[in-house]
Protein backbone atom coordinates (compact mmCIF):
# COMPACT_ATOMS: atom_id res chain seq x y z
CA UNK A 1 0.00 0.00 0.00
CA UNK A 2 2.74 2.31 0.69
CA UNK A 3 4.89 1.63 -2.11
CA UNK A 4 1.92 2.32 -4.43
CA UNK A 5 1.32 6.03 -2.42
CA UNK A 6 4.56 6.84 -2.91
CA UNK A 7 4.68 5.71 -6.53
CA UNK A 8 1.28 7.89 -6.83
CA UNK A 9 2.89 10.70 -5.33
CA UNK A 10 5.91 10.26 -7.73
CA UNK A 11 3.58 9.71 -11.30
CA UNK A 12 1.00 12.64 -10.01
CA UNK A 13 4.48 15.29 -9.24
CA UNK A 14 5.68 14.18 -12.68
CA UNK A 15 2.66 14.51 -14.63
CA UNK A 16 1.77 18.04 -12.86
CA UNK A 17 5.30 19.17 -12.99
CA UNK A 18 5.53 18.67 -16.76
CA UNK A 19 1.91 19.66 -17.70
CA UNK A 20 2.51 22.62 -15.83
CA UNK A 21 6.38 23.44 -17.34
CA UNK A 22 4.87 22.43 -21.07
CA UNK A 23 2.00 25.53 -20.02
CA UNK A 24 4.47 27.57 -19.03
CA UNK A 25 6.88 27.21 -21.82
CA UNK A 26 4.38 27.18 -24.67
CA UNK A 27 2.31 30.08 -23.07
CA UNK A 28 5.65 32.36 -23.39
CA UNK A 29 5.83 31.29 -27.41
CA UNK A 30 2.41 32.44 -27.68
CA UNK A 31 -0.77 30.57 -29.69
CA UNK A 32 -0.89 29.15 -33.25
CA UNK A 33 -2.15 31.49 -35.41
CA UNK A 34 -4.61 29.21 -36.71
CA UNK A 35 -4.89 25.10 -36.57
CA UNK A 36 -3.66 24.20 -39.78
CA UNK A 37 -0.43 21.66 -40.05
CA UNK A 38 1.70 24.13 -41.07
CA UNK A 39 1.08 26.82 -38.43
CA UNK A 40 1.19 24.08 -36.04
CA UNK A 41 4.40 22.76 -37.13
CA UNK A 42 5.84 26.51 -37.12
CA UNK A 43 4.19 26.65 -33.42
CA UNK A 44 6.29 23.44 -32.57
CA UNK A 45 9.52 24.40 -33.93
CA UNK A 46 9.09 27.56 -31.69
CA UNK A 47 8.01 26.01 -28.67
CA UNK A 48 10.78 23.31 -28.81
CA UNK A 49 13.06 26.43 -28.39
CA UNK A 50 12.08 26.93 -24.87
CA UNK A 51 13.91 25.45 -22.11
CA UNK A 52 10.79 24.75 -20.01
CA UNK A 53 9.45 22.22 -22.71
CA UNK A 54 12.86 20.61 -22.42
CA UNK A 55 12.00 20.74 -18.98
CA UNK A 56 8.98 19.23 -19.38
CA UNK A 57 9.58 16.23 -21.59
CA UNK A 58 11.79 14.10 -18.89
CA UNK A 59 9.11 14.31 -16.80
CA UNK A 60 6.03 13.64 -19.27
CA UNK A 61 8.14 10.45 -20.03
CA UNK A 62 8.75 9.24 -16.03
CA UNK A 63 5.28 10.26 -15.12
CA UNK A 64 4.02 7.86 -18.38
CA UNK A 65 6.30 4.97 -17.11
CA UNK A 66 5.48 5.77 -13.49
CA UNK A 67 2.02 5.19 -14.66
CA UNK A 68 2.79 1.48 -16.16
CA UNK A 69 3.85 0.53 -13.07
CA UNK A 70 1.37 1.88 -11.40
CA UNK A 71 -0.47 -0.77 -13.78
CA UNK A 72 1.81 -3.32 -12.94
CA UNK A 73 0.79 -3.48 -9.38
CA UNK A 74 -2.83 -1.89 -8.98
CA UNK A 75 -5.92 -2.27 -10.79
CA UNK A 76 -7.07 -0.23 -13.78
CA UNK A 77 -9.96 1.02 -11.75
CA UNK A 78 -7.64 2.44 -9.07
CA UNK A 79 -4.82 3.54 -10.91
CA UNK A 80 -7.10 5.39 -13.38
CA UNK A 81 -9.04 6.63 -11.58
CA UNK A 82 -6.55 7.72 -9.07
CA UNK A 83 -5.17 9.78 -11.44
CA UNK A 84 -7.68 12.33 -11.53
CA UNK A 85 -5.22 13.83 -8.43
CA UNK A 86 -3.94 15.63 -11.22
CA UNK A 87 -6.61 18.16 -10.83
CA UNK A 88 -5.81 18.39 -7.57
CA UNK A 89 -2.34 19.27 -7.73
CA UNK A 90 -2.90 21.05 -10.81
CA UNK A 91 -5.20 23.63 -8.99
CA UNK A 92 -2.70 24.17 -6.91
CA UNK A 93 0.25 24.46 -9.25
CA UNK A 94 -2.23 27.01 -12.40
CA UNK A 95 -2.99 29.30 -9.22
CA UNK A 96 0.64 30.02 -7.38
CA UNK A 97 2.51 28.99 -10.42
CA UNK A 98 0.87 30.00 -13.29
CA UNK A 99 -0.76 33.08 -11.59
CA UNK A 100 -4.59 31.27 -12.73
CA UNK A 101 -7.75 32.49 -11.46
CA UNK A 102 -9.18 30.15 -9.40
CA UNK A 103 -12.64 29.74 -9.03
CA UNK A 104 -14.34 29.09 -5.74
CA UNK A 105 -16.56 26.40 -8.08
CA UNK A 106 -13.11 24.87 -9.35
CA UNK A 107 -11.97 24.36 -5.83
CA UNK A 108 -15.64 22.33 -5.00
CA UNK A 109 -14.81 20.53 -8.38
CA UNK A 110 -10.75 20.04 -6.68
CA UNK A 111 -12.25 18.95 -3.22
CA UNK A 112 -14.64 16.41 -5.04
CA UNK A 113 -11.80 14.88 -6.93
CA UNK A 114 -9.73 14.68 -3.55
CA UNK A 115 -12.40 12.67 -1.58
CA UNK A 116 -13.36 10.39 -4.64
CA UNK A 117 -9.45 9.69 -5.09
CA UNK A 118 -8.85 9.22 -1.18
CA UNK A 119 -12.26 6.36 -1.22
CA UNK A 120 -10.80 4.78 -4.35
CA UNK A 121 -7.23 4.29 -3.23
CA UNK A 122 -8.81 3.57 0.64
CA UNK A 123 -10.39 0.58 -1.25
CA UNK A 124 -6.93 -0.39 -4.22
CA UNK B 1 -28.94 20.07 -41.78
CA UNK B 2 -27.97 23.74 -40.48
CA UNK B 3 -24.13 24.10 -39.68
CA UNK B 4 -25.05 23.70 -35.91
CA UNK B 5 -26.45 20.45 -36.21
CA UNK B 6 -23.23 19.79 -38.45
CA UNK B 7 -21.42 21.24 -36.09
CA UNK B 8 -23.02 19.66 -33.26
CA UNK B 9 -22.86 15.72 -35.07
CA UNK B 10 -19.31 15.88 -35.81
CA UNK B 11 -18.34 17.06 -32.24
CA UNK B 12 -20.20 14.55 -30.92
CA UNK B 13 -19.11 11.47 -32.94
CA UNK B 14 -15.23 13.20 -32.12
CA UNK B 15 -15.81 13.21 -28.28
CA UNK B 16 -17.08 9.72 -28.29
CA UNK B 17 -13.97 8.93 -30.66
CA UNK B 18 -11.88 10.24 -27.97
CA UNK B 19 -13.46 8.21 -24.95
CA UNK B 20 -13.33 4.73 -26.95
CA UNK B 21 -9.38 5.83 -28.01
CA UNK B 22 -8.06 6.79 -24.00
CA UNK B 23 -10.31 3.86 -22.29
CA UNK B 24 -9.42 1.12 -25.15
CA UNK B 25 -5.25 2.78 -24.55
CA UNK B 26 -5.30 2.47 -20.85
CA UNK B 27 -6.82 -0.97 -21.28
CA UNK B 28 -4.36 -2.17 -23.75
CA UNK B 29 -1.65 -0.28 -21.41
CA UNK B 30 -2.90 -2.68 -18.82
CA UNK B 31 -2.94 -5.24 -20.59
CA UNK B 32 0.59 -5.14 -21.52
CA UNK B 33 1.85 -4.36 -17.80
CA UNK B 34 -0.50 -7.98 -17.04
CA UNK B 35 2.20 -9.63 -19.36
CA UNK B 36 5.04 -8.04 -18.10
CA UNK B 37 4.44 -8.77 -14.03
CA UNK B 38 5.11 -6.27 -11.54
CA UNK B 39 7.80 -4.05 -11.62
CA UNK B 40 10.36 -4.48 -9.00
CA UNK B 41 11.64 -1.33 -7.84
CA UNK B 42 15.49 -2.15 -8.46
CA UNK B 43 17.74 -0.69 -11.12
CA UNK B 44 17.75 -4.41 -12.70
CA UNK B 45 14.06 -4.22 -12.30
CA UNK B 46 13.27 -1.33 -13.47
CA UNK B 47 15.75 -1.61 -16.44
CA UNK B 48 14.07 -5.01 -17.57
CA UNK B 49 10.58 -3.51 -16.84
CA UNK B 50 11.69 -1.31 -19.81
CA UNK B 51 13.03 -3.27 -22.04
CA UNK B 52 9.70 -5.20 -21.42
CA UNK B 53 7.94 -2.42 -22.25
CA UNK B 54 9.15 -1.56 -25.61
CA UNK B 55 9.22 -4.99 -26.60
CA UNK B 56 5.58 -5.43 -25.80
CA UNK B 57 3.17 -5.05 -28.69
CA UNK B 58 0.01 -4.19 -26.10
CA UNK B 59 1.98 -1.81 -24.96
CA UNK B 60 2.30 -0.11 -28.65
CA UNK B 61 -1.23 -0.82 -29.48
CA UNK B 62 -2.21 1.27 -26.02
CA UNK B 63 0.14 4.18 -26.51
CA UNK B 64 -1.55 4.26 -30.57
CA UNK B 65 -5.08 4.52 -29.11
CA UNK B 66 -3.78 7.52 -26.85
CA UNK B 67 -1.96 9.40 -29.82
CA UNK B 68 -5.44 8.79 -31.66
CA UNK B 69 -7.08 9.97 -28.45
CA UNK B 70 -4.84 13.21 -28.67
CA UNK B 71 -5.73 13.69 -32.19
CA UNK B 72 -9.26 13.64 -31.70
CA UNK B 73 -9.27 15.59 -28.78
CA UNK B 74 -6.77 18.35 -30.49
CA UNK B 75 -9.55 18.07 -33.56
CA UNK B 76 -13.00 18.56 -31.23
CA UNK B 77 -11.38 21.89 -29.61
CA UNK B 78 -10.46 23.08 -32.96
CA UNK B 79 -14.45 23.02 -33.44
CA UNK B 80 -15.92 23.44 -30.16
CA UNK B 81 -15.56 24.87 -26.93
CA UNK B 82 -13.08 23.20 -24.72
CA UNK B 83 -16.12 23.11 -21.56
CA UNK B 84 -18.01 21.00 -24.31
CA UNK B 85 -15.30 18.77 -25.08
CA UNK B 86 -14.17 18.55 -21.02
CA UNK B 87 -16.92 16.68 -19.91
CA UNK B 88 -16.21 13.48 -21.92
CA UNK B 89 -13.00 13.36 -19.69
CA UNK B 90 -14.92 13.06 -16.57
CA UNK B 91 -17.41 10.27 -18.00
CA UNK B 92 -14.29 8.80 -19.29
CA UNK B 93 -13.39 7.29 -15.63
CA UNK B 94 -16.89 6.12 -14.93
CA UNK B 95 -16.43 4.29 -18.62
CA UNK B 96 -13.12 3.46 -17.72
CA UNK B 97 -14.22 1.51 -14.38
CA UNK B 98 -16.77 -0.23 -16.35
CA UNK B 99 -14.25 -1.67 -18.70
CA UNK B 100 -12.29 -2.56 -15.58
CA UNK B 101 -15.32 -4.37 -14.46
CA UNK B 102 -16.57 -6.06 -17.73
CA UNK B 103 -13.03 -6.66 -19.51
CA UNK B 104 -10.79 -6.87 -17.04
CA UNK B 105 -13.00 -8.94 -14.22
CA UNK B 106 -11.72 -6.10 -11.23
CA UNK B 107 -14.35 -6.20 -8.18
CA UNK B 108 -15.01 -2.76 -7.38
CA UNK B 109 -16.97 -2.69 -4.37
CA UNK B 110 -19.65 0.12 -3.67
CA UNK B 111 -17.16 2.68 -1.90
CA UNK B 112 -14.64 2.53 -5.17
CA UNK B 113 -17.68 2.81 -7.09
CA UNK B 114 -18.70 6.35 -4.63
CA UNK B 115 -15.05 7.28 -5.31
CA UNK B 116 -15.69 7.31 -9.14
CA UNK B 117 -18.57 9.42 -8.62
CA UNK B 118 -17.12 12.50 -6.82
CA UNK B 119 -14.22 12.07 -9.52
CA UNK B 120 -16.50 12.49 -12.16
CA UNK B 121 -18.96 15.08 -10.41
CA UNK B 122 -15.55 16.83 -9.74
CA UNK B 123 -14.04 17.16 -13.05
CA UNK B 124 -17.53 18.11 -14.45
CA UNK B 125 -17.11 21.25 -11.90
CA UNK B 126 -13.96 21.85 -12.71
CA UNK B 127 -14.45 21.52 -16.55
CA UNK B 128 -17.58 23.92 -16.16
CA UNK B 129 -15.53 27.32 -14.92
CA UNK B 130 -13.91 29.37 -17.57
CA UNK B 131 -10.85 27.77 -19.39
CA UNK B 132 -8.74 30.53 -19.99
CA UNK B 133 -8.44 33.08 -17.02
CA UNK B 134 -5.26 34.68 -18.07
CA UNK B 135 -4.49 37.22 -20.58
CA UNK B 136 -3.46 36.14 -24.17
CA UNK B 137 -0.08 36.64 -25.35
CA UNK B 138 0.22 37.89 -28.97
CA UNK B 139 -0.09 35.53 -31.89
CA UNK B 140 3.49 33.71 -32.65
CA UNK B 141 4.06 34.36 -36.32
Amino acid sequence: MIKLVLMLIFFICCSTGGEIAMTYGVKQVGQPERFRPLALLRFIGKAVRSGWVWFALPLMAASFYSLLILLSWAPLSVVIPASAFNYVVGAFGAKYLLKETVTPRRWLGVIFVFVGVLLVIVTG
Amino acid sequence: MTHEHRLRFKTLVMVLLMVVCANVGDLMLKRGMLQIGAVRISAPGIWHALLSTIHNGTIWLGILFLIGFTLCYMTAVSWADYSYVMPAGAFGYAVQTTLAVVVLHEAVNAQRWFGVVLIVLGVLLVGQTHPNTTQKKPVAS
